[in-house]
């Protein structure tokens, strides 16, 4: 056909192989079905066997009492669940205020190529495998310690949340509309208090979801657990103890040889997977109502984000 | 005038805190390659460069070599790759291009949610539930079939470097697929619908006004996909086998360089085990910040503002 220039690919689009094509375009659109089937398809047998296997063993014990010795059958992961909610709870209160704070500078200050280069390295940083994350922090925290412990836990994850919310909270801070901002200086109230008062309290709902998403992937971390945290049979009373976390309380029973742990390895993994997607779809119906389209996207590289503000009520004054 | 000296003030100081807040990106990238670089300096004075090519790992008699891990990580994440990068760009098509429109949510949805799924998970359904059927159903049968080619001879174990393979590949299915879907997303409308106009099949215009745009940006996405592939830990220690060889074997038990740090680093018992240890973790550094910063230049500049990756 004329249409075909001699630099875009060729593709004989004549009357005579019409069918052809025909055939050849029903081929494709079946095979990338069977292709997003597939894709699909581990989800679908993951929360299957989850459910499975890991239902039955859930009983109140499960959730009030600690871990059995190797041996004796019942016993629950009180103390893993607890540890993961301290674990992210002391993490948040490293990784939140440094990442919204640095997320304000990045949408809020222009300086372009300085904010590039913060922006990429976040982004690199972001790549660090987690398991380097425990080397560092071991190096850092428990060899000066001599120990593990709950502080070395929480600070691998605090660290590992710096830049993923500094990303989430920049890019909703970014759908203010600049109007907002000049109104709000137009009536001669400080830069930094516009900032607080009009544009983080306009995107709160977005960073607060960032946040949330940036808690629920690092809730389901294990790696950097390893060597910070180490966990823990009972329960833990000081910063300076090591701590148990569901994660890893998940990858200790499953690579042990009891039945009676692995059957626990499976109600914790059920337990752990429900809170993570409970925060996910939690996360999406909140902002779905208020917002008119999608929620920052951080366990989801590359998403972009584009949510609606809603205006801040009564800040005016 | 008070106030707004007040403000001024006030202005000031909240832009440095929000500035050194922003700036700890830098440390930590520096505080990541010091802690390592420190830790791994015994070995790199003791092995030097050998460390890299030596096949040895005898913690016994203070032997290491990191070969066998290299070798294990890139097998395993070329066989997630392998089976991934195709498997994801189809159905990013198919989200953006072919699927009915009440589909395309909930098919995202899902995809979004098994990109939630903590690693350790998959490393639990892929020993109790995926090894088994693989030993039991799927190796056999590809021994029959492919048996000729050397990968795929030599005894069937359960956990080997093809489950490894495997399980990184339904780890990173999820990441390609939503980066490669915001991609093809960005592509703009007009190239499409010149596509059509000239009387295209929706295949002809997925392939030529689509996916040759967007080349740049996929391969962006697939590299992405590599970074995060070969630093996957615990779903890959969890069904590789651990076992520090060369082999051609598919069948048989491997070790990355994540999962051996995983397995040994808190019974590392010699300062030059564990330092050993260290340089391994700086070697898997090295090579995923290098790959993160590739994919990260491939994805900026391919669209503009409409694409921005995070991992």
């Amino acid at each position: 056909m004329a249409g075909c220039t001699a630099t875009a690919p060729r593709v004989e689009m004549t009357a005579s192989n019409h069918r052809w094509r025909k055939a050849k375009n029903v081929c494709m659109q079946t095979l990338a079905f069977m292709c997003a089937a597939l894709v699909i398809l581990p989800l679908l047998l993951v929360l299957f066997h989850l459910l499975s296997q890991g239902a039955s063993s859930i009983n109140w014990a499960f959730f009030t009492q600690l871990p059995k010795p190797v041996g004796e059958v019942g016993g629950g992961m009180a103390n893993a669940i607890a540890g993961t909610f301290i674990l992210i709870s002391l993490a948040s209160l490293l990784g939140v205020p440094v990442g919204v704070l640095g997320g304000i500078f990045l949408s809020e200050y222009t300086h372009r190529r300085l904010n590039r280069w913060i922006r990429f390295t976040a982004d690199v940083v972001n790549g660090v495998p987690s398991i380097t994350w425990g080397m560092v922090v071991y190096g850092l925290v428990v060899v000066p310690m001599k120990g593990f412990s709950t502080l070395a836990g929480a600070l691998v994850l605090g660290l590992m949340m710096i830049p993923l919310i500094m990303r989430t909270t920049e890019e909703v801070l970014q759908l203010v509309p600049a109007g907002y901002r000049e109104a709000a200086l137009a009536l001669g109230i400080a830069q930094w208090r516009m900032i607080l008062q009009i544009v983080v309290r306009t995107a709160m709902k977005g960073v607060v979801t960032g946040v949330l998403l940036a808690l629920a992937r690092v809730a389901g971390e294990t790696a950097p657990l390893l060597f910070t945290a180490f966990g823990n049979a009972y329960w833990t009373h000081r910063l300076t103890e090591p701590i148990a976390a569901l994660p890893l309380q998940i990858f200790n029973y499953a690579i042990s040889p009891y039945d009676d742990w692995h059957r626990q390895a499976w109600a914790g993994a059920l337990i752990l997977i429900f809170l993570v997607s409970a925060i996910n779809l939690g996360v999406r119906a909140l902002t779905r109502d208020r917002f008119s389209r999608t929620a920052p996207q951080i366990l989801m590289p590359g998403h972009h984000v584009a949510t609606e503000v809603q205006p801040p009520h009564g800040t005016a004054g | 005038m008070d106030r707004s000296d007040a403000g001024r003030f006030g202005d000031r100081a909240f832009k440095g805190l929000t500035l050194v807040m922003a700036l700890s990106v830098f440390v930590l990238i520096v505080l990541i390659g010091f802690e390592l670089a420190r830790g791994s300096s015994t070995a790199i004075r003791q092995f030097g460069w050998r460390f890299l090519i030596s096949s040895d790992w005898d913690p016994v008699n203070e032997k290491f070599g990191a070969l066998p891990f290299i070798f294990g990580t890139l097998v395993s994440s070329a066989i997630g790759l392998v089976i991934a990068v195709p498997l994801s760009i189809a159905t990013a098509v198919y989200l953006t291009e072919l699927a009915p429109q009440w589909l395309r949510q909930p098919l995202t949805l899902f995809i979004e949610l098994l990109a939630a799924v903590p690693s350790v998970i998959f490393g639990l359904w892929g020993i109790f539930v995926m090894v088994p059927w693989l030993s039991g159903n799927l190796f056999p049968q590809l021994q029959r079939f492919l048996g000729r080619l050397p990968w795929f001879q030599g005894p069937i174990y359960g956990p080997s470097l093809l489950a490894g393979g495997i399980i990184v590949a339904i780890m990173i299915l999820p990441m390609i697929t939503s980066v490669s879907r915001e991609i093809l997303r960005s592509v703009p409308g007009l190239q499409r619908e010149a596509a059509y106009a000239l009387g295209a099949t929706r295949w002809e215009v997925t392939r030529i006004a689509v996916l040759s745009y967007a080349r740049r940006g996929l391969f962006g996405a697939v590299i992405l996909g590599l970074g995060r592939a070969l630093g996957e830990t615990m779903a890959v220690t969890m069904v590789i086998g651990n076992s520090p060889q060369i082999v051609k074997s598919l069948f048989a038990p491997g070790y990355t360089l994540a999962s051996v740090v995983a397995n040994e680093f808190s019974e590392a018992t010699t300062d030059t085990y564990l330092s050993a240890l260290f340089e391994i973790g700086l070697v898997l550094l090295g090579v995923t910040v290098l790959v993160n910063a590739l994919a990260q230049v491939l994805l900026k500049t391919f669209a503009g503002p409409g694409v921005k990756p995070q991992n």
